[in-house]
């Protein structure tokens, strides 16, 4: 059932305590922060985040990592310059990491979305990643089974929606959005932009309404352009 | 050819980063679509000319990304894997992350240019992570990368600071991926990399000899350039 809210602190109000969250961007590109901030605030804590990194300056996720409401970060790329939150309580001992390479982070949250108990691939074969985990010599190459990440909210941001809730993204904002919106029981989105039903060309819908469950108008949400990398 | 052989010494000096590369740039065959990783492999994108029409892939989500952007050009929604702003090119597309490793993982990239801690001589790519104690350790999209581009080539300087050839013969760093190197360009040779071990393509300031006395691997000279 797909609603449009009006704050985004309704939006994510539901979200509980223990809940697995996905939260869209890759960097600062498609990180939806206003949703972050008012994670922060409604207070839900003991989360697993499902993001490419692990926060980066004193914004969005790495607040949240701040504030010690994450107890697992599950990522393909935590450590940089301005990962000090998430650095810190690593080094304390306070936070979980389940490091993932990147594309296996991908295809695990996309097969979640698609159904797939499970898929077989080359990425990671012999290294400390693959460690533990089933192996089968298929096509010629030996390969890692990996296995789908669902979620139970995902957090993503998109420049448009139309009434049925189909999204339309900018550039590489895309990013994990249309996956991750595929893969949580529960979809929330920041837009810039809500048009009505019919204002978007059905040809160039990225993520259709099926995935969507409430939207949330953000004033100038759809270009990063002010938090650049 | 014999060990003592120097037909194959192209350079009366080691190679500066920027020679090296306008090497690898040169090396790559026209209409590729190639991923350039961060760091050194990027100055690749300087030296790639227009008649070569290559397709530059950035695994955030796009092909067809042009130079780094300037001043009124930034976009923060508009960045590279190494969240540098960019541009886009005349025929660019964007994609989702699934679809952008898709093009890695089911061999669609022809090249990806990475750099390297260490290089085995069967083609162990080992440039992740040191593994030294307290590291947090961080992997990106090296894996797929790694084991999905047809060809892989490393840009490093051959030696450590404290001299250590870091082509081996067997990774000590935790691997990125299993033979997966085919060429690796450093300062002093490039080399060619494979189940059948080491050959040397051209060196730079040094003979083959000279070479082997720094790398713990046997090297032979390859076959003339095809």
């Amino acid at each position: 059932m797909l609603s449009f809210v009006d704050s985004v602190q309704s939006a994510v109000a539901g979200i509980k305590d223990g809940s697995t969250v996905m939260i869209g961007g890759f960097g600062n590109a498609g990180q939806p922060f206003e949703l972050i901030d008012a994670l922060l605030e409604c207070g839900a804590t003991d989360l697993t985040v499902v993001n490419n990194n692990a926060g980066q300056g004193d914004q969005g996720l790495a607040l949240l990592i701040k504030e010690g409401r994450v107890k697992k970060m599950i990522c393909s790329f935590p450590r940089q310059s301005d990962s000090w939150h998430f650095d810190a309580q690593y080094k304390a001992g306070q936070i979980e990491l389940e490091l993932v390479p990147q594309g296996n982070l991908a295809e695990r949250i996309r097969a979640a979305g698609a159904g797939i108990g499970g898929f077989f691939t080359p990425t990671g074969y012999g290294t400390m990643l693959a460690e533990g985990k089933e192996t089968r010599f298929l096509d010629g190459k030996w390969q890692v089974f990996e296995t789908p990440i669902h979620a139970d909210v995902a957090l993503i941001k998109a420049l448009k929606a139309d009434g049925k809730g189909n999204l339309v993204y900018r550039k590489t904002a895309r990013n994990f959005g249309p996956i991750m919106a595929a893969a949580a029981k529960h979809t929330i989105v920041q837009v810039s932009e809500i048009v009505p039903t019919g204002g978007l060309d059905p040809e160039n819908v990225v993520t259709p309404g099926i995935y969507v469950n409430s939207i949330v108008k953000v004033a100038g949400s759809g270009s990063t352009a002010g938090k650049a990398a | 050819m014999s060990l003592t052989d120097t037909s194959i010494k192209t350079s009366e000096t080691p190679l500066g980063r920027d020679d090296l590369a306008r090497l690898v740039a040169r090396d790559i065959a026209p209409g590729s679509f190639v991923n350039l990783g961060i760091g050194q492999p990027t100055l690749v994108s300087n030296y790639l000319t227009e008649e070569q029409n290559i397709t530059l892939h950035t695994e955030n989500g796009m092909l067809g990304m042009g130079p780094a952007a300037e001043g009124d050009q930034i976009d923060g929604d508009l960045i590279n894997a190494g969240k540098i702003p960019v541009t886009e090119l005349p025929g660019a597309s964007y994609f989702h992350h699934a679809d952008s490793f898709a093009i890695m993982r089911g061999g669609h990239l022809d090249i990806c240019v990475l750099g390297a801690f260490q290089v085995s001589a069967t083609g162990d790519l080992a440039n992740w992570h040191t593994g030294a104690p307290g590291a947090i350790p961080a992997v990106g999209g090296a894996m797929d990368l790694a084991t999905g581009a047809k060809d892989v080539f490393v840009m490093m300087t051959l030696l450590t600071r404290e001299g250590a050839s870091k082509i081996v013969e067997a990774c000590t760093y935790p691997i990125t991926g299993v033979g997966c190197v085919t060429r690796v360009y450093t300062d002093k040779a490039v080399f060619l990399t494979g189940p059948e071990g080491v050959s040397v393509r051209e060196t730079f300031g040094c003979t083959l000899e000279e070479l082997q006395e720094l790398v713990p691997v046997p090297l032979k000279a390859a076959p003339a350039a095809g």
